[in-house]
């Protein structure tokens, strides 16, 4: 075929074995976890996770390179942000799903047709005899941390848009650090739970919900590391630095997130309930 | 591998060759084409599972299942009544899941929005060309859990989940302790993260690649109806996703979300799963309605009429789908007050479904009509989706819905407008669409027969359910009293003539591959405006690369 020239800025990206090794891998996950629960016998989840890492690292790095060699044109970039911005958007609905949950029970514990439901909660919320956490204890000091890490990642932006490496490197830093903590204090917190996870509907919702922003944070965390090791590398530039970017907006989602979990789950379902004692 | 892909990269612009082309593609319409693939060969065995179940309900009493149950499962003569019941209900709930999952939503979305979105708005490809690759290569993965789920224990002794498509607990936790469950929720999680990533492409085509000088209001209504569809997924699926997340956790981790004796309420998945599952059948019919109004227009030589009309009409259905999900819930106990909210907003669907129907009609109204194969497949599903519509309008009633819940008459509703609807739209398009993706034309008198063969077939098929229905049939049984003997009879022939006609099918796509008649660029004359028709048949391996001013 004769050679074409294109005489636009899309981005047409070279054939790709990802996305088929990716369907592979989502598949050996999926097994794997079943078989896991069901059989307990963990090694192919765990070769599924490693197989969904390895094309995660493999298809990233693709995407850096073709960054790197100009292919990521301003109409491309563009292109980005829209798709993090869907992404992000498909993430809060994900996290609507464990509110509802959360607000059914929280705010129907009561209901003349539900006499199992009754019976259990005794008409209440959180169900009687839950002892929940003290917000104004660990929760806050996560909250301050979160609200913490989302001004350090500022810095770290306005110090590459400002081309001072230090700052970016710090600043970057600071908020790994930020978000390790965030993730200590909370399995400290779980550790000190006085309800458990199987068997009440209060610690299902808590568990999964504050889980699940956990897990958020984790991602988030290691987004963050990503974009320190690139910063290092020097790869990011004051013209185009979406990963850092979106390693940001990703953050703030996360922080979002926690402050709603807290007002909600934390202080509001503490309202009136007993509070445990450490 | 990085060095199979440099060496790939120098002829990037000619067309690859070998397995590596379908394999590896991030070409638009390579994809399109393996979605297409791919929900044909779904659609063969989900329509033959329910051929199973047409067979079985062919005449009172148990005939086929316990049969099928021995020769499958191995089960003893003695086990066998039972496993065939169970088997049914199995058979049920694979045929309605890989017929949403795996046949109309690859054929509409990732077979037809890929193949025409780009080359209606005058791009090269689609925003993401490689994660476009990854939406279609999860749903094989997807597939084949369902398919191995049929083969695992779902309730004790027993293979396969029986619950139908929406998985409702208890049934689907403490009620089918065996992994099958878990098989169809993994299917369904996959499943659904590749609709997601396949809408976030979508959406950020449409924005930002649309030709320079077409403003939104200047795009084709099937790039339109892709948008809206693509918001529709972006919304209701991760919703779907914490769902069917909580019945995993409840099924293998203990938590309480569904089950009363922990404080839960079995009733909170009937609302998440229908917080996705209403918009999911506005997901599955907007396509289809865009890919109508270019087929109406086109074979009437006339615009569509009121194009702004039928842009809000598609928003406005979008909108309001997301509002209306407990009407798939009067009979669960939700309160009075609830009900009749849910049934005034359901009635409110109706007004801009009947613009469209209504601006259809006014399309074709004085126009030069030619009824080739693809108009007949388009002017067949304005009148099946209008019974289909008008049914749903009686459905929308919570008392009439008292009477009628779980009967025939919501399968002959819901297949009227999806079986019936939503799989004519399929066949509309690839008719319209066949010469511009293949270069060849097919056989007008084939594909008009095999439109007259499949509209008696499932109208054959469909409406007998009808009067099931309103008879007082339930749903999901294997066997049923005499009195419903003959029109089950009927129903059942309808599916022998519906066979004979994609028995046709297969062979006006024979002819058509065999015979190679090449086909125009715009085999359709004027009537045929939008920008597919200015490129060759079939399009370049890159088109447009120059961009095409759009006036």
């Amino acid at each position: 075929m004769a050679a074409h020239t294109k005489n636009h800025d899309y981005h047409l990206v070279d054939l790709s074995p990802w996305p088929l090794l990716g369907g592979i891998a989502a598949f050996i996950l999926a097994v794997g976890g079943i078989v896991l629960m069901h059989a307990d016998m963990p090694w192919l989840f765990w070769a599924g996770v490693v197989a969904v890492l390895y094309v995660m690292f493999g298809w990233w790095s693709d995407v850096v390179r073709e960054a790197e060699t100009g292919h990521h044109t301003p109409v491309v970039q563009i292109h980005h942000r829209y798709g993090m911005i869907l992404f992000i958007g498909s993430e809060v609905m994900f996290f609507v799903a464990w509110f509802w949950a959360y607000f059914d029970a929280a705010f129907y514990p009561d209901e003349i047709i539900q006499e199992a439901r009754t019976a259990f909660t005794g008409g209440m919320w959180p169900p009687q005899g839950v002892e929940v956490f003290d917000p104004w204890h660990l929760p806050l000091f996560n909250t301050l941390v979160l609200l913490l890490s989302g001004t350090t990642i500022t810095w770290a932006h306005n110090a590459l848009l400002e081309n001072d490496r230090e700052g970016l490197k710090w600043g970057l830093a600071l908020t790994v650090l930020l978000g390790v903590l965030f993730t200590c204090v909370q399995v400290i917190e779980y550790s000190q739970a006085h309800f458990s996870f199987s068997g009440n509907i209060y610690g299902a919702t808590f568990f999964m919900a504050t889980g699940f922003h956990g897990f958020h944070i984790f991602i988030g965390t290691i987004f963050l590391i990503v974009c320190l090791v690139r910063a290092i590398a020097g790869q990011f530039t004051p013209k185009q630095h979406l990963g850092l970017e979106f390693a940001a907006w990703y953050w703030h989602f996360v922080d979002v997130v926690w402050l709603f979990l807290f007002a909600a789950i934390y202080v509001w379902g503490s309202w009136g309930a007993t509070i445990a004692q450490h | 591998m990085a060095q199979a892909q440099a060496e790939l990269a120098h002829d990037n612009h000619g067309t690859p060759t070998g397995w590596k082309r379908w394999f590896y593609s991030t070409n638009h319409k390579d994809i399109g084409t393996l979605y297409l693939y791919f929900a044909i060969f779904a659609g063969v065995i989900g329509g033959a599972l329910s051929g199973f179940m047409r067979w079985e309900l062919a005449e009172p009493g148990i005939q086929i299942f316990p049969g099928l149950a021995q020769l499958v499962y191995g089960v003893s003569a003695d086990a066998s009544i039972d496993a065939g019941k169970h088997m049914f209900n199995v058979f049920t709930t694979a045929h309605g899941l890989i017929m949403v999952f795996f046949v109309v939503m690859p054929a509409v979305i990732g077979g037809f929005g890929n193949w025409f979105v780009p080359l209606m708005i005058g791009a090269p490809d689609m925003a993401f060309p490689r994660m476009n690759n990854i939406s279609f290569w999860l749903l094989p993965s997807a597939l084949l859990l369902l398919l191995i789920s049929l083969f695992m224990e779902g309730p004790p002794g027993a293979m396969g989940s029986g619950g139908g498509w929406t998985v409702y607990p208890p049934y689907a936790t403490a009620g089918q302790p065996g992994p099958a469950v878990d098989f169809v929720i993994l299917s369904i999680h996959i499943a659904g993260a590749s609709s997601i990533l396949g809408a976030i492409n979508f959406i950020t085509t449409i924005f930002n690649m649309r030709a320079p000088g077409m403003t939104m209001f200047k795009m084709p209504l099937f790039p339109w109806a892709v948008l809206v569809t693509a918001f529709l997924l972006l919304i209701a699926l991760p919703v779907l996703a914490g769902a069917i997340t909580m019945l995993l956790t409840d099924r293998n981790f203990g938590t309480a979300f569904f089950d009363p004796a922990g404080g839960g309420d079995p009733i909170l998945y009937q609302h998440l799963f229908w917080f996705f599952g209403h918009p999911e059948v506005y997901i599955m019919i907007l396509p289809g309605f865009g890919m109508i109004s270019h087929i109406i227009s086109t074979f009437s030589r006339k615009p569509i009429f009121g194009y702004l009309a039928m842009v809000y009409a598609m928003i406005a259905i979008g909108a309001v789908g997301f509002i209306v999900w407990a009407h798939h819930m009067y009979t669960s106990g939700i309160s009075l007050d609830t009900q009749r909210y849910f049934v005034a907003a359901t009635m409110i669907i109706a007004v801009p479904t009947g613009v469209k129907i209504f601006s259809w009609i006014a399309t074709m109204w004085g126009g030069s009509i030619r009824f080739t194969t693809p108009m007949l497949w388009a002017i067949g599903f304005i009148f099946l989706f209008t019974v289909g519509g008008v049914t749903g309008v009686v459905l929308a009633n919570a008392g009439a819905d008292r009477a009628l819940h779980d009967t025939y008459y919501v399968v002959a509703h819901f297949h009227y407008v999806l079986s019936l609807g939503a799989v004519f739209t399929i066949f509309a398009g690839w008719y319209y669409w066949f010469p511009k993706m293949y270069g060849v034309m097919y056989n007008e008198f084939l594909g008009k027969l095999h439109f007259w063969i499949m509209f008696i077939g499932v109208n054959l098929i469909f409406f007998p359910q009808h009067f099931l229905g309103l008879a007082g049939m339930p749903r999901r049984y294997i066997d049923y009293p005499d009195a419903y003997t003959f029109w089950n009879s009927v129903s059942s022939w309808g599916y022998v003539v519906t066979i004979v006609g994609m028995f046709v099918f297969l062979v006006a796509m024979i002819d058509a591959w065999s015979r190679k008649r090449k086909a125009a660029d715009n085999p359709w004359g004027e009537g045929a405006t939008t920008l597919e028709w200015t490129l060759s048949s079939p399009p370049p391996y890159h088109q447009f690369e120059n961009l095409p001013r759009f006036k």
